[in-house]
């Protein structure tokens, strides 16, 4: 259901840009209403989110502790996994954020038996993920050639080590292919894993369909189909310089992916595609493990009924006195 | 189980069944994977909403007209107060990393134990009542009614979780299933749909100081016997104090240790050693609970229970406090006591009288874990220990989730063990420390109604001690847990019968030599240690051991018949 | 002994159906995770299958010591014991693999041999038996333990019970921690 519901969403938004730059010519509609408010919304979306989570406070320090605490000198601690200063929380953090670490995590032990099949599927997950945001990361970069009069060195270089294989012309950049090959695993592990498929949503198909839609159009228009590279980058230069201008001739592929992305970043502050700023909120990743060295302030703390020692001896004071217990009260 | 009905004993030799997905299963009930229902009389003691009496196994529950709207409006509550549930509402991306890590799902084979499913339990209530596109989308959006069909698999699954974590281990944005379950128990209490299991203790912990219930009295006549027979096998009369005012440190641990063996054992254990180092400590019988149920019903419970240990430093004047072995207890202590009842501004930074080290670790708690202090003191030489007195024992060492996950208190109980015993055996890499297998019981699951339950739940942690059980002849599984020590007896008997279970200072006190002792033939539980039985019995014993199993030989001596 | 050879030459082609049959007790998504994950650890109950699949086609194919085929068919029922199954459910699959072997078997005119190592496996089925009523029985014993635990030191302490010269313990048990 959630897959067949999600495939189609995302091919009705490929026929509708279709259908009208295409067919009804609302070249100004696709290249510059729609990416302004879909840009808007992102960045106001995205912001609210984190706001929204920000504002939450943390009432205690829960983080998860992977790894022996921070204790006697001659015990090893184990810095990263348990990190007891601000330090080592970055430093756990960027483990999580840029290695992900967690998800490494599920490859350890091989004691293999039993006839079947090999073990290491999880290993599969950790690589296709870090394969996926990385490349997705340096595709984003990539484009920012767009964006400048004169492309900044960071993105040449970018460019020069994607494509270093030099291979084809124009030359084939590797992110390209990785991207593609990663997101197919994703969607195809959530299929044939039936564990995987059982929890799955059609919020967990439409956004993998969304980025096989952008990843695929752009393959078209870098390597198959002739596109105006001229024009878009002046379209381009004409959004971030608040002049939009449509050049003629650009080509409706180009539109197709503009709007796919444009749908990304609509859907994004809506969606489980928040990770990516949840991340680095989660107060069992984010915080030292450091609670009984440091004061942790609850905001709302509040006072609490209690049953006082006066009451308990009240209660007891007779059975107490028998047993030779002191007591506070005759 | 129970009796089958006619028709299930009809069933078609080659049933295939139809599985829908998740949200269109409805759940069924099952005896023994539940718990009794709280008693009116347990939650009226702490005052919570809805006492009356109900059984979960029956249809009508017992809940007001306006159930629903104080579900809901106690979830917009907490999604305002924990950062932790509304992150974890939102970013889950269903991965799948922790759908296996769960020792419920593993020994259960019911995938919404899977702990991703666990969490969408509450988080398809959260889309339906909080979010625009589940207000819109509904089903497509993964967000769902809550009817009372919804709340009573609510019931059922989060009182089929033992908080400890070991998913969120995996899980690469930290989710954390056990956040979830206890503000999920929150909202059931809110409708007073706790367990008699749980709700018990915290009304007798509440009123009397421990969960048991013991009163004052009782709990010194409990040590009494205990100091009885340690004079008994050691020759060795320990002199504890209760209510102590002026003592140096005040020494609470969970009042399980007080009654039940082989908890007993360990609290003969503490007994000794804290004699034999002539620590000027005392115990309480007000603050006579080192464990914390509260936490298993709601954040302002355990709160006003673990109120009593501060309140108790202070009326009695101690400098620090040492807390016993105990899982729960020590996650409570850890992450939450001081935010919760400190600063205690009253008391002194912990510092070992008998070597000096100073706790600055815990210079804000001002408690320190006793393994914590036992190590420091076999690190500095001050106990003196032979470990031949446990030789007859081969020992591996169960890591409890909530010291593992919620503290990292890891190597110094092996670093104890291997100091009081020859022989340990880690138990395989992937089943220990921060991915340790729950015992089964925890967070309060461990009663007896549900034992179908505990022993899924307790598989995948028993099938690793087997493991070493066969290779290397391992015959006691160590611990530092008061939960375990019961859970993990049952647990051995039913999955691999021939390992005792220990707490780490049993085995401290039985390797210690002490001043003036007597002859000591016998260990704490009053059994002979092989190879030190009385000269004239030792030839013959040695005889009689010869032509036994090892296996059986070594559980023998470990506990199965010293229960009789 | 022809029978023989075709266990031996299929014991493979058997094993694998008979595990299908066996974890198709279990919804597909547990079932296909009971199959695919091989650490025995982190799948201990495709373990306990594996091990009992291995056991008793071992018993029947090289006549290994029966000992040694209880000990692991004990590893499954112990399982299948606690996991909602009726009785009938848990000892099924030791039945479900005389289907597996006729259907192997068909056409090959071993009706003889068939019928007797269908006893065989009666035989086991008859032990699986066995082992599931002992473990209910455990369980019933563990709950019985726990709660005599709970009452029995504090009635003695009491001075409520007594036994004649016994200053001995309870047993396990009990919730306080």
């Amino acid at each position: 259901m959630g897959l067949g519901f999600s495939l189609v969403a995302v091919l009705t938004l490929v026929l509708i840009a279709l259908g009208g730059v295409g067919g009804a010519n609302l070249q100004y509609l696709f290249g510059v209403i729609i990416p302004y408010a879909a840009i808007a919304t992102f960045i106001v979306g995205f912001t609210l989110k984190v706001l929204g989570w920000a504002k939450v406070p943390v009432p205690f320090r829960i983080p998860t502790t992977s790894g022996q605490m921070k204790s006697f000198p001659w015990i090893n601690h184990d810095k990263f996994d348990n990190p007891d200063t601000t330090g080592q929380v970055v430093g756990r953090m960027l483990l999580e954020v840029l290695l992900f670490r967690s998800l490494f995590r599920n490859t350890k032990t091989e004691l293999r038996d039993g006839p079947r099949l090999a073990y290491g599927s999880d290993k599969w997950l950790w690589l296709a993920g870090l394969a996926f945001h990385w490349s997705f990361l340096v595709i984003v970069l990539r484009h920012l050639r767009f964006f400048f009069a004169d492309v900044p060195v960071l993105v040449q270089a970018i460019e020069g080590l994607d494509g270093f294989l030099q291979v084809g012309a124009p030359l084939l950049y590797i992110t390209d292919v990785v991207i593609i090959s990663a997101v197919t695993y994703l969607f195809i592990r959530r299929v044939i894993i039936p564990q995987v498929r059982y929890i799955s949503l059609p919020a967990d198909y439409f956004p993998l369909f969304l980025i096989l839609g952008i990843a695929i159009t752009g393959v078209l228009m870098r390597y198959f189909i002739r596109i105006h590279v001229v024009g878009i980058k002046e379209l381009a230069m004409g959004l971030v310089t608040l002049k939009p201008v449509v050049p003629e001739g650009i080509g409706v592929l180009f539109y197709i992916h503009m709007f796919i992305v444009s749908t990304l970043r609509m859907y994004f502050p809506f969606s489980k595609l928040m990770h990516m700023g949840g991340v680095f909120l989660s107060p069992t990743r984010n915080l030292a493990n450091n609670n009984r060295r440091q004061r942790h302030e609850n905001p709302w703390n509040y006072d609490v009924k209690v049953h006082t020692y006066e009451a308990y001896e009240d209660e007891f004071r007779e059975k107490m006195k028998e047993s030779g217990l002191p007591v506070e009260k005759e | 189980m129970g009796t089958p009905k006619p028709e299930e004993l009809i069933q078609k030799i080659d049933l295939t069944p139809q599985w829908p997905g998740w949200m269109d299963t409805p759940t069924e009930i099952k005896p023994g994977n539940f718990c009794w229902g709280a008693k009116a009389k347990d939650l009226d003691g702490i005052g919570f909403p809805n006492p009356r009496e109900w059984n979960p196994g029956e249809e009508d529950w017992k809940l007001p007209e306006n159930w629903k709207e104080i579900v809901i409006e106690g979830l917009r509550e907490r999604l305002e107060k924990y950062r932790t549930l509304k992150v974890f509402m939102d970013i889950c991306v269903r991965c799948g990393a922790c759908a296996d890590k769960c020792h419920f799902f593993l020994g259960s084979g019911d995938p919404k134990n899977m702990p991703v499913l666990r969490a969408e339990l509450l988080r398809s209530i959260y889309r339906r009542e909080f979010t625009t596109a589940g207000k819109i989308l509904g089903k497509f959006a993964g967000a769902r009614e809550l009817t009372m069909d919804v709340f009573k698999e609510m019931w059922y699954y989060f009182f089929q979780c033992t908080e400890c974590r070991r998913c969120s281990v995996f899980c690469p944005f930290g989710i954390d299933t056990a956040e979830i379950t206890i503000i999920g128990r929150e909202l059931l209490n809110l409708l007073g749909c706790n367990i008699a299991w749980i709700t018990g203790p915290v009304n007798n912990c509440y009123h009397k100081g421990n969960h048991l219930g013991l009163e004052p009295h009782a709990i010194m006549s409990s040590l009494e016997y205990m100091i009885d027979d340690i004079e008994e096998y050691t020759g060795v009369k320990v002199e504890p104090t209760f209510n102590r005012k002026g003592a140096e440190i005040l020494f609470i641990t969970p009042s399980g240790d007080l009654f039940a063996d082989p908890g007993t054992f360990t609290c003969m254990g503490y007994l000794l050693m804290f004699h034999e180092l002539g620590l000027d400590y005392t115990w309480s019988t007000y603050a006579s609970e080192g464990g914390n149920f509260g936490f298993f019903t709601t954040n302002e419970m355990a709160k006003r229970l673990n109120y009593k240990m501060y309140a108790e430093a202070k009326r009695l004047g101690v400098k620090w406090i040492i807390g016993g072995e105990c899982g729960h207890m020590w996650r409570v202590l850890n992450q939450y006591m001081d935010t919760w009842n400190g600063p205690a501004d009253f008391l002194e930074v912990p510092v070992s009288p008998i070597t000096g080290t100073r706790f600055d670790n815990a210079k804000q708690l001002k408690m320190i874990h006793a393994v914590e202090f036992t190590a420091d003191l076999i690190k500095n030489n001050k106990l003196k220990l032979d470990p031949s007195r446990n030789d007859h024992l081969t020992v591996t060492y169960h890591d409890s989730c909530n010291t593992a996950r919620g503290m990292g208190f890891m190597d110094e109980p092996r670093y104890v063990i291997n100091s009081v015993c020859n022989n340990f055996f880690d138990m395989p890499e992937n089943t220990i420390r921060e991915q340790t297998f729950c015992c089964g019981s925890g967070s309060g699951l461990n009663a007896s109604e549900n034992m179908d339950l505990r022993m899924k739940g307790g598989l995948p942690r028993a099938n690793a001690v087997k493991y070493v059980n066969e290779k290397h002849g391992v015959n006691l599984l160590a611990n530092i847990c008061a939960i375990d020590r019961a859970a993990l007896t049952s647990s051995m008997d039913y999955w691999v019968p021939g390992v005792a279970v220990a707490g780490v200072h049993e085995l401290v006190a039985n390797a210690m030599v002490f001043k003036g002792q007597g002859k000591r033939t016998v260990d704490l539980r009053g059994e002979d240690i092989p190879g030190m039985e009385e000269e004239e019995e030792a030839e013959e014993a040695a005889e009689s051991i010869a032509v036994q199993e090892p296996q059986e030989e070594a559980a023998g001596a470990a506990g199965e018949e010293g229960s009789e | 002994m022809e029978l023989d050879s075709l266990l031996s030459e299929k014991r493979e082609e058997i094993t694998r159906e008979w595990f299908n049959l066996i974890i198709q007790a279990y919804p597909p998504d547990t079932a296909k995770f009971l199959k695919n994950q091989t650490n025995r650890f982190a799948n201990p109950v495709g373990h306990a299958i594996s091990e009992a699949m291995e056991a008793v086609l071992g018993h029947l194919v090289e006549d290994r010591d029966p000992a040694d085929v209880y000990r692991s068919m004990d590893g499954l029922v112990r399982i299948k014991a606690i996991q909602d199954f009726t009785a009938s459910q848990s000892i099924r699959f030791i039945f479900s693999l005389k289907e597996v072997i006729r259907k192997k078997a068909q056409g090959q005119h071993l009706s003889g041999e068939l019928l007797e190592l269908e006893t065989r496996i009666d035989e086991l089925a008859l032990g699986c038996f066995d082992i599931y009523m002992a473990c209910r029985e455990k369980i019933y014993d563990l709950k019985a333990k726990e709660l005599k635990s709970m009452h029995f030191r504090l009635l003695k302490q009491a001075n409520l019970v007594s036994e004649a010269g016994d200053p001995g313990s309870g047993p396990v048990g009990g919730n306080g921690s």
